[in-house]
Parts: C-alpha cells; structure tokens; sequence
C-alpha cells in the first residue's frame, strides 16, 4: 500500500467543482458519491468560499484510539486503513474526528475513510490538493 | 434503464394539501431520458388547457438527466410550467448545485401542484418533503432568505437552495429563481409562479448515493475521455478564463451589442463594462456548478463606502455575465463596470430576470423620452440612459408595483406597449425580450422561432457571426436553426450545460447514456430530439400559438445589424418557413 499523504495545499484557490469528491468514489467504479472521502462545500454561502475536509492522515490518530472493535488499523504514512469485517458500525471514530473527516455510508453503516491513495488530486484542476510521497 | 437507478422516482408535491408521495415513473425516462425530454411529458399530464398561469392547476416541473451525477457538466435542472410571462410554455434551466442534489436524493423528477394558504418552504431529501413555514421569510431578500434557511437546515455541500425575493412574491411576470445565490432559472417567469403558490423556497438535500452504471470499467474510461476533450478543447478556455463576458467587446466591434434600446449597436463605453476590465478590477473569486471543471461562474467583489461612517465599507460579491452586463450596461446606457454591478445586485435580490428587466427599463426609459409616460406615471422619477441612481429606484418600485403604471411594467414590454403605445421599439419577442444580440438574421429567427424565445433555443447569433450577408440563404439558415434547436432538446434531456455542446455529440451522448442501460444510437437520439421540440411546438399550439403570427418590434428593422439594415419581408419568410417546417414534421395534427 502507498504510504503517501493527501495535503489540502491552498483552500482558497477551491472554485467548489466537486470534481475530487467524484473522483474519490470512481475508485470503486461507481458513479454518486457514497464511498467518497472527500467533501467541499462552502463557509457559509458560496461568497464566503470553501472548505475542503478530508483526513490528514494523523500521526496519532484519535479515530484509532476510540474503535472498540480494532478495526483501524495504523496506516504506514499516517492515518488508519478500516477492516471492514470488524466494524461493528457504531460511529465512534467519526465522533472522534475533530476535522469532521470521516464520512459515513448509509447504506453499509461503515465509514468512509480517506486511504491516501491520490487519485482525486488528479483531478483536481486548480492544484488545491496533492498527494506528498512519504518523506 | 438499470433497476436499481433511483432517476424513476417523481416526487408528487401537493402544496395545498400539504402531502407527497413518490412513483416510479420508469416508462418516461425510457422513453424520453430526463430534463425537458421528461419534463415536457409530464407538463403534458399535469397541465390542463384553459387555465391562466396562476390558476393552482398551473404545475411547477423539475427534472435532472441519467448523466447527471455520473460525468463532468452534466449538472443543470430543467423546470417546466405553464409561463406567467407569456402564457406559453416555460422552460428554464439552472446550474448550481440543485441537479445534482435532486439526483443524489433520488429523485428523476419533482411535480408541485397546488397553492399553499400560507408561505411555506420544501425541504426535499431521500425521505420525501417536509413543509416549513415560510411566513417570517416572506418580504426578505434573495440573500437574506438563502442566509436564514441556509442555518436552520443542514446538508451544506451536497444541498441547493432555490428562492424568490420580493418581485417573485407581487407576481412580477418576469421574475426568476435564485440557487446558491449566483445561478438562476432565470426567463419566463418561474419566480412569479412560486409566487403565486406562496412558495417562498425549495431546500434539496442530496444524499451521499451511489448511482449504478452498467460498466464499472467503461464507465471510468468514458468518464476521462470525456474529461480530457472538455479540458483541451480550445473554444471552451474562453469560459474558464474571462467567462461569458469576454464577448462584449467583440460584438461591440461587430455592432450587434444592443445599445440604449437597441437605438445603436455599439456602445462607446463598452471598454469600462467588458470582461476585461472586470477581470482585472473587480473578479473576486471564481466558482463552478456541481461537478463541473469549467467553472465559468465570475463573481466580483464591489467594495463600497457608508456615507454616514468614515473607512466604514462593505464588500459585496456579484456574479457577472455577458447577458446581465447586455442588459444593465449597454442596452440601458450604463458605462460604469460599479453601476452595473449595483444594478445586478439590486435585480438579483428582488429576483427579476435580469435580461427582461434590462429592456423594461430601456424601454420605459425611451418612452419617457418621447412623453408616452411622465413623472405621474413614473412616481416622480425621471429616467435617463445611463442614471444608475434612477434605475435602483425603478426596481424597487417595479418589485413592489407601486402603482398601475409599474404593475403593468411588471408584465414586460409587450403587456405595457399595448397599454402605453411604444410597440415600436419594445423589444420582446413572443412576449420574451431580447438577449443581447443584434448580429442579423439568426438571432431574431431564433428569438421568434425558438420554442423558449430565448437566444440560447437556436443560438441563430452563433450563426450569423459565421455568415456573411453575402452567402445568407433563409432557407438553409432555417433549416440549420430547427436542427440545432432539435439536437438541444438531447442535451437537455441529459440534462448537459450548452457550454459543453462541442464536446456532447450524439455518438457521445449515446455511449453516456448506455452506461445508464439506455439502448439509443445517435440516430434515434436525433429523432428523439425532433420529438421533443414538436411536443413543445403542441403545447404552445393548443394555446394560439403560431409563430407566424407574433409582434416584430420595427425597431430591430432600423437599427443596422452586421447583415445591414435587416428586411421585414426576409424575416417574415424565414419565420413562415419555419413554421411550414414544423408543422409538416408533425406539428400539424394536435396529439
Ligand atoms: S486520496 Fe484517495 S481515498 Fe483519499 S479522498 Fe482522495 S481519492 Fe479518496
Ligand atoms: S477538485 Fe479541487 S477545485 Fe474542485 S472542489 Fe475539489 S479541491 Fe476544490
């Protein structure tokens, strides 16, 4: 697994295109956006700008510490990898996320994760996003 | 389609019941896709012959596409209803954020019936509607409205707000819809008919969905190809970069920019409105629709002092546009890039569509000049072309119908020119008033022929800036027009932006749609298409309608275009053409 980080660079250069949150759930093949990892929306009307949440991949991640089932596991690089077989659902972690980066998945009552993986930085057309190499 | 697409789903509203309820309605969308394809067939259903716009029975529409929420600028909503403005059929389209929305609450289409005893607002999610008092909301702002509702319901993000402000709620024929402050389902009047409903807002909240495809694979790679060709296609960089309002100077050049009613066509001031300067004085941010790379939303930042506090200032952010800045700039005498945008804040707060409030105030402005109207029927104001000062006065009084004289006003210039005298120079077409264009034939052929009498129906601009008078052949033009008119009611049906129209040809709209498991080709999407736009021709037929028989202001016969002083007889024969056309393709008999 790659152990690179996505870095939110320059929220303010975010035009709100939504384009990385759809890309997120391409990974899966899918189109709508129920696995995406990745929100934009704005502070507050579109005047005000936008903001950008998603999962900084956390040396110490306070996600990790609340899981009572251990179904995050520390990521190589930051941030936590989800066993899905050991998630019991119960929201913890995204309770835990004071960024509010863990989205959740109605449908499978599991969160959703940011796994580092990069993809929706390259669609990005405003490099508002970027996905670090581990130093 | 695939069974497990959620687009089946129509949400019924009753506003006078206050119930809703859900059906699948899998046999529209397969047979006519979404957006006006699916709209056009349920206003069809929905709305009966004889009644007046503001009968309850009137139907507000909304419909998103198959494609939207799975590609790139596929993110507009279709509204539908029977128009207030001209008593035909009216059609709007919306970006922002509402297409997506609506498709990620689950929903192909929405239908509003009825007419609430109070204001009332909508929330629509996955759960179906909720109704929201709306009394403490009635009389505010578009801002303030979008403000208020925007901190009491939450889904920021994934969520659109639609609102009305004051000319709205009076019944201004032309008023329109605001989502996410800067969009609008702007023409023919939508804004008067949520008035009329008591509907103050309509709040979606998309849900967090997936939408199935049928190739998880194709889908990806479709996805990047058509990404890649809206990204490298070199007559879309004009959007991104100056946006629409890169056109002002070289229409001016061209002397097709509508000047102070339409009496000139260049405007002497164009350089301190174009989107040049706005680019480099005043563009604050830019922002782009749901799922959309274009983002060719342009939003300045005027930065203005209190008269009453010394350094006490504040910032407000105005999007700008060729079309509004046509209609607050030149068409009105408005040479200061600040006064238009004072103008575009204060229409877009009170909800009016700007393009026809721009020829109302033009016309009105002409009319005073030549005594059809004084101070008595104005309240005491004197308006002169280019008196910023005035015009704001104007719209306040225009929103409010001050008087009989502004309630007429309030039903657009052909309604006043009947009343007032003036029919010469009041520019509307079909009851709709021009865009901001006088190139020559096309546009006008457009603006009679057009199903919407909107510029954007045909684009007959587009081709008379290619044509020289020279190599002008009416019978090719309309024929052209009826065929680029035909192949819109696809893009719409999808429902795709008509910025991307060179990247969406059939063969493209064909593969996106069979990852929604719809077996078209090109070839019956074109015919789809033409049945489309023959099922609008019905709606408005079965209401007198023909196109052969409307108004043409003198003026636009006067007034030099870049095809030269235009014929009256030419243009009649291309309408009659038209409408010969159409009739034989199956506009004849009434279904
Ligand atoms: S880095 Fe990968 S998982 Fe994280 S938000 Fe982007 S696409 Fe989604
Ligand atoms: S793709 Fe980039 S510009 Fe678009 S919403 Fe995401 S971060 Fe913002």
């Amino acid at each position: 697994m790659a152990t690179g980080r996505l870095k939110v660079l320059d929220p303010d250069r975010c035009v709100g295109c939504q384009l990385c949150m759809f890309a997120c759930q391409r990974r899966t093949g899918q189109a709508g956006l129920a696995e995406s990892a990745i929100h934009v929306r704005s502070r507050g009307g579109l005047s005000r700008g936008l903001t950008v949440i998603v999962c900084r991949a956390c040396e110490d991640p306070p996600c990790l510490a609340v899981c009572p089932t251990g179904a995050l596991i520390k990521r190589k690089g930051g941030g936590v990898v989800l066993a899905a077989k050991k998630c019991i659902g119960c929201g913890f972690c995204r309770e835990a996320c004071p960024l509010n980066a863990i989205f959740w998945n109605d449908e499978t009552q599991k969160p959703v994760i940011c796994m580092h993986c990069g993809y929706c930085a390259e669609y990005c057309p405003h490099q508002v996003i970027a996905l670090e190499e581990a130093a | 389609m695939l069974k497990n697409d959620p687009l089946k789903r129509v949400l019924y509203i009753d506003l006078s019941s206050k119930k809703f309820w859900i059906e699948e309605r899998r046999d529209l969308f397969e047979k006519y896709i979404g957006g006006t394809g699916v709209a056009s067939a349920l206003l069809e259903e929905e709305c009966p012959k004889e009644i007046d716009p503001q009968d309850p029975k009137n139907p507000i529409i909304l419909a998103v596409g198959p494609s939207t929420g799975l590609f790139p600028i596929v993110s507009k909503t279709v509204s539908m209803f029977l128009s207030p403005h001209n008593k035909l059929l009216g059609e709007s389209h919306a970006g922002g954020r509402s297409a997506v929305a609506l498709r990620l609450a689950g929903y192909g289409a929405v239908i509003i019936r009825g007419k609430s005893n109070i204001p009332v607002y909508l929330v629509i999610d996955s759960n179906g509607v909720k109704f929201r008092d709306a009394r403490a909301l009635w009389g505010l702002s578009v801002s303030e409205t979008g403000r208020f509702i925007r901190e009491r319901e939450k889904g920021s993000g994934l969520r659109s707000i639609l609102r009305i402000g004051r000319a709205g709620e009076t019944g201004v024929t032309y008023s329109c819809v605001v989502t996410e402050t800067y969009r609008h389902f702007g023409r023919l009047g939508l804004g008067a008919l949520f008035g009329y409903k008591k509907l103050k807002a309509i709040v979606i909240e998309g849900g967090k969905k997936a939408l199935p495809v049928t190739d998880r694979k194709l889908y990806k790679e479709t996805y990047d190809d058509i990404l890649t060709r809206l990204r490298e296609n070199p007559s879309l960089k004009k959007y991104y970069e100056l946006g629409t309002a890169v056109n002002i100077i070289p229409l001016n050049m061209l002397g097709a920019l509508p000047t102070r009613n339409l009496k000139e066509t260049r405007f002497e001031k164009a350089e301190n409105i174009c989107g040049e300067y706005f680019a480099e004085n005043l563009l604050g941010r830019r922002l782009a629709c749901a799922h959309c790379p274009m983002a060719c939303i342009h939003i300045a930042a005027l930065r203005t002092p209190y008269e009453d506090e010394p350094y006490f200032y504040k910032t407000t952010f105005i999007s700008y546009d060729y079309e509004p800045i046509y209609a607050t700039g030149s068409m009105i005498g408005v040479g200061s890039a600040e006064g238009v945008l004072r103008l575009l804040d204060s229409i877009d707060n009170y909800g009016f569509d700007v393009m026809s409030t721009g020829v109302v105030l033009a016309w009105t402005t002409e009319a005073f000049e030549k005594g059809l109207i004084n101070e008595e029927h104005t309240l005491g104001l004197e308006p002169k072309f280019g008196d910023v000062e005035t015009y704001l006065k104007m719209l306040f009084h225009l929103a409010n119908q001050s008087n009989e004289f502004y309630t007429a006003l309030a039903r657009g210039v052909d309604f006043t020119s009947q009343k007032y005298g003036g029919e010469d120079f009041a520019l509307a077409f079909g009851g709709n008033e021009m865009s901001g264009y006088h190139t020559g034939y096309g546009i006008h052929i457009t603006h009679l022929t057009g199903s919407r009498h909107s510029h954007l129906d045909s684009a007959g601009y587009s081709y008379d800036q290619k044509t020289k008078l020279k190599e002008l052949d009416i019978h090719k033009l309309v024929e052209k027009l009826f065929k680029e008119e035909a192949y819109r009611q696809v893009l719409s049906s999808a429902i795709c932006c008509f910025f991307g129209r060179s990247v969406f040809d059939f063969e493209t709209l064909a593969r996106m749609f069979s990852l929604s498991g719809f077996g078209y080709e090109a070839k019956d999407l074109e015919k789809l298409g033409q049945d489309i736009l023959i099922r609008k021709y019905h709606f408005k037929k079965a209401r007198n309608f023909a196109p052969s028989k409307l108004r043409i202001p003198r003026r636009i016969f006067e007034t030099i275009s870049p095809h030269g002083k235009l014929d009256e007889k030419v243009l009649k024969t291309a309408v009659k053409l038209y409408e010969e056309m159409i009739e034989k393709r199956g506009g004849g008999a009434c279904k």
